[in-house]
């Protein structure tokens, strides 16, 4: 049984854990959270001097080629301090969607602009309120042209390419859906910030009107295509969330210890130890998950759409659970916006949201389970 | 990453199939718990297979040699266990777990030599069946509040008291017992631990008829039992430090595994079967919100304890990760048997072969509320994990520095 982290892989988490702490303080986060910036650009800019874009980008592409365990440890550490860049969008989106469906033009183009730091994806699917379905997609994409819209886009408003979810034929379901792949520089794009519930996450609705795009990938395959790229992002976006939410605990401990009512530490009282024995249950659990996650997603095994749901919801919950009841240990104090504890409950939930609610995974997780009747 | 033997816990994993396809087959096995099962035959069988691990070393993986053991490591226990467990003998080392768990290691911390020489070898060979006299009326999650009292003469102790929850009481031949020898100072202060003969005069057990209708624990009752001072374990006051080491051992014993073995996959089955109002019970989608929620916290289990056995394989202290397991299962169980009745309707109350499943979902949700306390309840394992794994301070004790006799009892 080796089913952990290798030495090589903690020292990296150690480094990018080490790195993190000094470089990215809550001062940071609440600068994009505040500001007009969009992400943190010098942050960004030392993520890719360190090559961290390009982790699991091979070598022929411009990236360091090593493997999505590598990512996936760089992803907890991202998670723990709420990083404000664009690395979900890029690196678990753009390149995960280039990666299976790009050509080997489209890889040779932007691949290594990624791992470079000079380009940064989105993720273009949902255009109305509720789930994402393939009726729900209206956006067309036909003879190289995209025309529609489509909302609360992370990253969307400073992307430079985006992956779009659009109906490439005149099929009304899931056959008829495409993936397109936009310069959002060029004509006929019309961008929009949005307001989101977590400002150091920016939103943006984009706009195509006889916007110029590539397909990526085949017309009739873009649903499933997309599905492949949400599984792979998910995993990836579980561990971010089980670094935020083990940042909580860390919070939420520290204070128990150190604030005192009725003459004793809030800690020793079992109202709260219990609420902290859960997080850390919780949380522990969608550290497992995220692990056989990332295991089925660096050897590509059948299991990964299982484990991709599985380490999603869990984790979800995990960081959801963590980042509400660390503002509750806090008390009044928790609520105020100088403590840190809005930060990571805005987090929480975007996260939570950013690649699909929780009930569309654990539908799909379901149906995994009738598909593989291994539950 | 990956889920493969080392190549020398490969070879060992071989040796103990090996070993069992030659040993366990044709041996009539039986996987109920011991706490449904202390019947004559059945314990013919337990003791039987044990004296044949035992032969082969094979009883105590981890033990030394001398005393009978493997001298193996805890990978290699887990190995066995989980070849095992793929056995029809594998619910027959039962009548053995709490002995060989806790009771022998505490024997062989602070016992004298010549009573391990006696008592660890019967033990291992499944001939001598021990039990754990701890918990009272007055004392169960707060164990140091028990009341049994042990008072000297000469060389012989006189035990007059009652224990509670003695897990297989009634079939065991000794017992540790943890007795408070001096009411006068605090309570964690005035402890002794000894163990006895179960045969002893004065010894009366009595099985406790559960909620569920079975009776696998018992009450024990003491009146005027002696004990030869030569039967102490440890010193006189120092009972509360010998019962942590066997709590310890508890707790490596205890770990995850129960549950009866219901789990998401039972309640797929039973939601394929299942007609609702709008159609099969697996395409609703309260249902399925239901089934992914317990999905992920079973495997979330799954996958720690191969995080732990990792730790284990790699030669490490496994990490605090594997206290989480039973307050998971245990509340799962009972949501989950609940959500399977709710699903059965009217029929959901009947029971046993009238039931749907055979009754299982019924039979889980009868045993739970017997899980989440027996072991630890819920409440003090999130205790445990907000003191020992977070470091959270302890709760104030008012009884700390309280003499035991003067401490106040309630009711």
């Amino acid at each position: 049984m080796n089913f952990d982290f290798s030495d090589d892989q903690k020292m990296l988490r150690d480094q990018a854990h080490k790195f993190l702490t000094e470089k990215c303080t809550s001062k940071t986060v609440r600068a994009v959270l505040q500001g007009s910036q969009g992400y943190d650009r010098g942050l960004w800019k030392q993520v890719a001097e360190m090559g961290w874009l390009g982790t699991a980008i091979p070598e022929t592409y411009g990236g360091l080629g090593l493997g999505y365990l590598e990512l996936c440890v760089i992803a907890e550490e991202l998670g723990r301090v709420l990083a404000p860049i664009p690395f979900s969008s890029t690196v678990y989106l753009l390149v995960e969607a280039l990666l299976i469906a790009g050509s080997e033009d489209q890889k040779t183009k932007v691949l290594p602009k990624i791992a470079g730091g000079e380009i940064i994806g989105a993720f273009a699917r949902a255009e109305g309120v509720g789930p994402v379905t393939p009726k729900s997609i209206r956006t067309t994409f036909k003879g190289g042209k995209l025309n529609g819209k489509k909302i609360a886009v992370v990253d969307g408003a400073d992307a430079d390419y985006a992956v779009v979810l659009a109906r490439g034929s005149d099929d009304p379901g899931e056959r008829g859906l495409a993936l397109a792949l936009v310069d959002l520089e060029g004509k006929g794009v019309t961008r929009t910030p949005q307001d989101s519930i977590d400002p150091s996450r920016k939103h943006a609705e984009i706009k195509f009107d006889d916007a110029a795009a590539e397909p990526l990938g085949k017309t009739g395959e873009g649903w499933q295509l997309a599905s492949r790229v949400l599984d792979r992002a998910a995993i990836l976006m579980a561990f971010e969330q089980v670094g935020g939410a083990d940042t909580c605990l860390a919070m939420a401990k520290d204070y128990a210890v150190n604030r005192y009512a009725f003459g004793r530490p809030i800690g020793s009282y079992q109202a709260i130890k219990h609420k902290l024995a859960d997080m850390y249950v919780n949380t522990e659990l969608a550290r497992s998950n995220a692990y056989f996650g990332a295991w089925a997603l660096s050897t590509n095994a059948r299991e990964l759409p299982l484990a991709a749901a599985a380490a999603r919801v869990s984790a979800t919950q995990a960081f959801d659970y963590a980042a509400k009841e660390n503002t509750q240990t806090h008390g009044g104090i928790g609520y105020t916006w100088e403590m840190d504890c809005h930060l990571y409950y805005k987090r929480s939930r975007e996260l939570g949201l950013a690649l699909g609610a929780q009930r569309s995974w654990k539908d799909k997780l379901v149906t995994e389970l009738e598909l593989s009747n291994a539950a | 990453m990956d889920f493969e033997d080392t190549a020398e816990e490969a070879k060992f994993r071989s040796e103990v199939r090996h070993w069992l396809e030659e040993n366990a087959k044709g041996a009539k096995g039986d996987g109920d718990e011991m706490a449904e099962r202390t019947d004559k035959d059945f314990l013919a069988r337990a003791r039987a297979w044990q004296a044949k691990k035992a032969a082969s070393r094979y009883a105590r993986i981890t033990w030394p040699k001398e005393v009978g053991g493997y001298g193996g490591t805890p990978i290699q226990q887990v190995i066995f266990s989980q070849e095992e467990s793929k056995t029809n003998v594998a619910g027959l080392g039962g009548p053995f777990a709490i002995g060989l768990g806790m009771c022998i290691p505490t024997l062989m911390a602070y016992g004298s030599k010549d009573a391990i020489e006696r008592y660890v070898g019967p033990a291992l060979r499944g001939e001598e069946i021990w039990c754990q006299l701890f918990s009272e009326p007055a004392g169960g999650s707060d164990v140091a509040g028990l009341r049994t009292r042990a008072e000297k003469n000469g060389d012989t102790w006189t035990i007059n008291g009652q224990k509670i929850w003695t897990t297989g009481a009634q079939i065991s031949d000794y017992g540790i017992l943890l007795t408070r020898t001096d009411p006068n100072v605090p309570k964690h202060k005035g402890l002794t631990m000894f163990y006895l003969s179960m045969k002893s005069p004065g010894v009366e057990v009595r099985p406790i008829k559960q909620a569920s209708g079975a009776s696998g624990f018992n009450e024990v009752f003491f009146t005027d039992v002696k004990i030869p001072d030569s039967q102490r374990l440890g010193e006189v006051g120092q009972g509360w430090q010998v019962a942590l080491t066997t709590l310890m051992h508890e707790r490596l014993a205890v770990g995850g595994g129960q549950g009866g073995g219901l789990d998401v996959k039972e309640l797929m089955g039973l939601a394929r079967t299942l007609e609702l109002e709008d159609g099969p019970a697996i395409k609703n989608a309260a249902v399925r919100e239901r089934l992914a929620d317990w999905y992920v916290r079973s495997a979330g289990l799954k996958y720690t304890t191969y995080r732990t056995m990792t730790a284990l394989s790699r030669g490490q202290q496994p990490g605090p990760e594997a206290s989480i397991a039973k307050i998971v299962v245990a509340s799962k169980l009972q949501d989950l048997a609940a959500f399977a009745m709710e699903l059965e309707g009217e029929s959901g109350a009947l029971k046993g072969e009238d039931a749907p499943a055979h009754g299982a979902f019924q039979m889980g949700w009868m045993s739970a509320p017997g899980l989440r306390i027996a072991g630890g309840t819920d409440e003090i394992l999130r205790n445990i994990i907000a003191e020992r794994v977070l470091g959270l301070p302890q709760d104030v004790r008012v009884d700390k520095d309280v003499p035991f006799n003067k401490m106040p009892t309630g009711r």
